[in-house]
């Protein structure tokens, strides 16, 4: 177990070093164009631009630039965002913390709504209960954000007046603004998160162990609860935390549609503006966070499964 | 056993059916049984004959299309069809236990043996959870597993199926069941594990007073085990009585039927061999009129067995409870006919074939972990193979014996060129293979060495025609190029292996089992091989066709003088049809020689015990018990010494476990490794001791 927690932790130290490199090679280096002109931009004269070079130290080696720059990174010293005018984690940051907040909630919601029925429709495959669930976790998956965002907001916006159409949270955090981008968000994954509890479920529900549980003569929720679900529960636990990938850098459109602050919204906004400091801190972040979550997915997977974890 | 106890179950007229979309079927019907305490019922038949449907109507556990028409199952004065979901459970795991057939399959993967213990007596009755874990300990060393402190806190992957299968059994002990129900607990098991379960069963019965009803396919596990025995073809009992009175004077032509198809010490393969059953189990719904079995009986009469369906009936002068459901059961004499097939002729042998000088086969394995990192021991050996030596002629049946593990697959792939060995050599006809990877021999090569797979659910294509699969084979060995020719070939192969010739356009899953062994038969056969290697052929098969697949093996091979290398764990089936037997422990050979040499005194120590473990369905024939303790050693830590030091009940000293034992000769070619002197190995007694034909019990009644 220990080994296989040091190896993954080395395992995921490694794949965020390859990344930070590509990211260097791609946005960094000649390779791609030159930094001098995306950042000055494509009219400014060959003079401004080695001042600038000079300036930011681009005339260094390659190799010691990699590294103080991975330095920087490391400390913190995440550069100027030419966008926002001021340094990049001024602006990242609040924009993580309320994309954070966002995920939250909706995972809050989603996790244990599609985890309970996906269980429940799993227990009895085939019956009426289940089909209502499948059928239902189809419908909401299958229709995009961008349409269910339209759908929502004509509905609770523009003909039942409840909420309110944008979530900028200009007047301060205000949670009714956050009820919408959170909807959309819940409808769209409760449908696939439930439907792989539902086979998971449904699948250990047949196996030889739950029909011993029963014929010991356990009552029907010890089965449920002490026999199947730790087993149902293991492939659901890797797809939920592969959700948090998704739900950081994914949701852009929800984001957009709503003028919501998040960090989706934050991508989306440097990629447009060329804002190449802003650009690197939100991939290393975003790499940050799938390898984490990654990692916990194979970890907690492994701790989950004895069959793993003792052979 | 008290007669005037009342009854612990009575099924009466039960008639169970499941409903599927193409109608009812009729899974088991007019089915009666009485278990009395402390007796043990055995339930024997073919697969899909309802055996297993009894028990599960026992446990009232059907499945949703799954239902009890009519009739009644009384547990204990109640009947189980009437009560309610809470009042079952309280009799499920508390009064009537089951034992499953796969150990590994039954147990959750994801809870420690003490949690999947524990839970049964304190789900039934009213202790602490203290008392409980005290229960679950002291029942797991009477099912004489050691360490019992260990094995609660295991998972059940970390323990080997016979251990798993221990555990299971004392789940359904713990809250001391009035009856237990075992559907084939021994079947996914090797040999001597079984013959450890098998006596743990016999012995619970005396030990606890339980009744125990056990379903198995094997008349010599039933044997063994049982008090009474019920005989099930496609869903009804054809035949019911005591061990004795059954196994010795059998009346349905059925049971007759089976007991000429499983290999008795009695049966011979060129003076009485085998006879299987003709024809097929009738599906459920194509079951015909008047008597099930009347299609394949010998004795069917027009006019009488065909036309309406009749009662079990009492068996005039037989003093046990022995009940037959046949109208002419006085009128056949089973003994006046030959028993077992017609005879046949012995092959002669011809030159050598196959000859396997000091072959060894290590296979590397890597260890991942951190200890091994440090410790810089990352590549481990696995001897698979240890110094293999013997020889096969042409025309000659050599059995390599030996319990999972024991390294016989190996050699079997290296002989294959699946796998190359690591050292010595393997000569066929002449030529050295054992270095040749299968992509690098000629056609010739690879079609005059075939071999037939275990498993021949897996072994076919499914999305290819027979013809088209066996088409390839001609083709690709070269055999034949013409279409037509092909064509030909094919047609014949077919009716070599005696199916009919429209099997060409079939699909394998239009195929029964044994109808797709006999393709795999077939696929062998193609390319006229010399040697055949057959990895335990008829295992995954029922014994009816089991017995049809082994007399066709063994026709195809008189035919052709093929040598067939046939890879087995069950003795007795080696016994019939071997000339020469290998037995292999842990990769090494501890014995082989003649088939004569092998089944009598001097044995190696794990011969006398794998001699000893074999069921045999005759209860004339008596056995020395031989039960071997312990697992056997892992592959990756084999013992010092002689690999069967671990395990072996004629363990001399300290010189077992340090020194390799050397190969002693008994005489020409039967070898045995062992540190016991010859002489003292020649005073053991024989294991099995099968009475003369004029001792026999039913002779004496005729006269």
């Amino acid at each position: 177990m220990v080994t296989l927690v040091v190896k993954r932790i080395g395992f995921m130290i490694f794949t965020m070093i390859v990344v930070s490199l590509i990211l260097f090679l791609l946005l960094e280096t000649k390779l791609t164009g030159d930094p001098a002109t995306r950042v000055l931009g494509q009219f400014s004269n060959e003079e401004q631009r080695e001042i600038w070079r000079e300036q930011h130290g681009y005339n260094q080696p390659v190799a010691l630039r990699y590294v103080k720059w991975l330095g920087n990174f490391a400390t913190g010293e995440l550069g100027e965002s030419i966008r926002f005018k001021g340094p990049v984690a001024d602006v990242m940051f609040p924009r993580l913390w309320n994309t954070a907040i966002l995920g939250f909630v909706t995972f809050a919601i989603m996790i244990p709504l599609s985890l309970t029925l996906g269980v429940l429709s799993g227990m009895k495959e085939g019956s009426m209960l289940d089909r209502t669930i499948s059928v239902f976790g189809i419908i909401t998956t299958s229709v995009p954000e961008f349409a269910s965002a339209v759908m929502f907001s004509a509905l609770f916006v523009f003909s039942l007046k409840w909420l309110p159409g944008t979530s900028s949270m200009s007047g301060g955090f205000e949670f009714k603004q956050l009820i919408l981008p959170a909807m959309v968000l819940i409808v769209y994954d409760f449908g696939y998160v439930a439907r792989m509890t539902r086979a998971s479920m449904a699948e250990v529900m047949t196996s030889q162990y739950i029909r011993t549980a029963v014929l010991k003569g356990l009552p029907y929720r010890s089965v449920i609860v002490k026999h199947a679900l730790r087993n149902a529960l293991i492939a659901p636990f890797t797809v939920i935390m592969l959700q948090i990938n998704w739900l950081l850098s994914g949701v852009i459109v929800v984001e957009f549609f709503f003028a919501y602050k998040g960090f989706g919204a934050l991508i989306l906004e440097a990629s447009l503006n060329n804002d190449i400091a802003l650009l690197e801190a939100c991939a290393m972040v975003a790499v940050c966070v799938a390898v984490t979550t990654q990692t916990i997915a194979d970890i907690g997977y492994t701790f989950l499964n004895p069959r793993i974890r003792f052979s | 056993m008290n007669k005037d106890q009342a009854p612990v179950l009575v099924c009466k007229d039960l008639c169970i059916s499941y409903y599927t979309r193409a109608g009812e079927i009729p899974a088991v019907v007019d089915f009666s049984l009485t278990v009395k305490p402390g007796e043990t019922i055995g339930i024997v038949g073919e697969s899909g004959c309802g055996k297993s449907t009894v028990a599960m109507a026992i446990m009232q556990y059907m499945g949703a299309n799954g239902g009890i028409k009519s009739g009644s199952i009384t547990f204990k004065g109640r009947d189980l069809t009437q009560l309610s979901e809470s009042e079952l459970r309280s009799i499920r795991g508390a009064e009537i236990a089951m034992i499953y057939q796969e150990p590994f399959a039954s147990l959750n993967p994801s809870l420690k043996i003490k949690t999947q213990l524990m839970e049964v007596p304190l789900a039934h009755e009213n202790i602490s959870k203290d008392e409980a874990r005290q229960r679950a300990m002291q029942m797991l060393s009477d099912v004489n597993l050691p360490d019992p402190e260990r094995m609660m806190e295991s998972y059940p992957h970390q323990l080997s199926g016979g251990q798993q299968q221990r555990v299971v059994i004392a789940m359904g002990l713990l809250s001391n069941p009035s009856l237990l129900l075992l559907d084939e607990p021994t079947t996914a098991l090797d040999v001597t594990v079984e013959a450890g379960i098998v006596k743990l069963v016999a012995d619970i019965s005396k030990k606890f007073g339980t009744s125990q009803i056990y379903i198995s396919h094997n008349l010599g596990l039933i044997l063994e085990t049982c008090d009474r025995v019920f005989v099930m073809y496609s869903g009804e009992v054809v035949e019911e009585g005591t061990i004795d009175s059954l196994f010795t004077w059998p009346k349905h032509p059925y049971t007759h039927g089976l007991f000429a198809c499983i290999p008795l010490p009695t049966a011979d393969k060129n003076a009485a061999p085998l006879k299987p059953i003709r024809g097929q189990l009738p599906l459920p719904f194509e079951r015909p009129q008047g008597c099930y079995y009347h299609p394949r009986c010998d004795h069917f009469k027009t006019g009488l067995c065909d036309l309406e369906r009749f009662k079990m009936v009492h068996v005039e002068n037989s003093a046990a409870d022995h009940r037959v459901r046949c109208l002419r059961y006085k009128e056949i004499d089973h003994h006046r006919e030959v028993p077992g097939g017609e005879a046949k002729e012995a092959i002669e042998l011809g030159k050598r074939v196959l000859k396997v000088s000091g072959m060894k086969k290590y296979y590397e394995v890597r260890d991942s972990s951190l200890r091994a990192l440090f410790a810089g021991k990352r590549i481990r050996q696995v001897k698979a193979n240890e110094e293999l030596n013997f020889t096969a002629r042409e025309g000659e049946t050599v059995a390599i014996v030996g319990e999972s593990g024991c390294g016989k697959s190996t050699f079997a792939k290296v002989l294959m060129g699946l796998e190359t060995s690591t050292e010595g050599e393997v000569r066929h006809n002449g030529k050295e293979i054992s270095e040749v990877a299968v992509r690098d021999r000629s056609a010739k090569q690879i079609s005059s060495l075939q071999m037939v797979f275990q498993n021949p659910f897996d072994t076919l294509n499914p999305s290819h025609s027979i013809g088209g699969q066996i088409s390839r084979v001609i083709k690709k060995f070269g055999v034949e190029t013409d279409k037509k020719k092909i064509f030909d070939r094919v047609m014949s192969l077919l009716d070599t292996v005696k199916l009919p010739r429209d099997f060409y356009f079939r699909k394998p899953r239009q195929l029964s089992g044994g109808q797709k062994q006999r393709i795999g038969i077939a696929r062998a056969f193609a390319g006229n091989p010399s040697m055949v290697i057959a990895d335990e052929p008829v295992s995954a098969l029922d014994v009816s066709v089991a017995a049809a697949v082994t007399e066709l093996l063994m026709d195809i091979q008189r035919e052709h003088k093929t040598t067939l290398l046939f890879i087995s764990h069950d003795l007795s089936v080696v016994r019939y049809l071997s000339d020469r037997i290998v037995v292999m422990y842990l990769g090494h050979i501890l014995e082989r020689g003649t088939t004569e040499d092998i089944f009598a005194p001097p044995y190696h120590p794990y011969t006398e015990a794998l001699l000893s473990a074999v069921p045999i369905a005759d209860p004339e024939v008596t056995k020395r018990e031989i039960v071997l303790e312990g697992n056997l050693p892992s592959a990756m830590k084999p013992p010092k010494g002689c690999p069967f030091c671990t395990r072996c009940h004629r363990r001399i000293g300290d010189i077992c476990d340090n020194d390799l034992p050397p190969e002693q000769f008994v005489v020409d070619r039967h070898i045995i490794k062992c540190h016991i002197p010859l002489e003292e190995l020649c005073l053991v007694l024989p294991v099995i001791t099968v009475p003369d034909v004029s001792e026999r019990l039913h002779v004496e009644l005729r006269e």
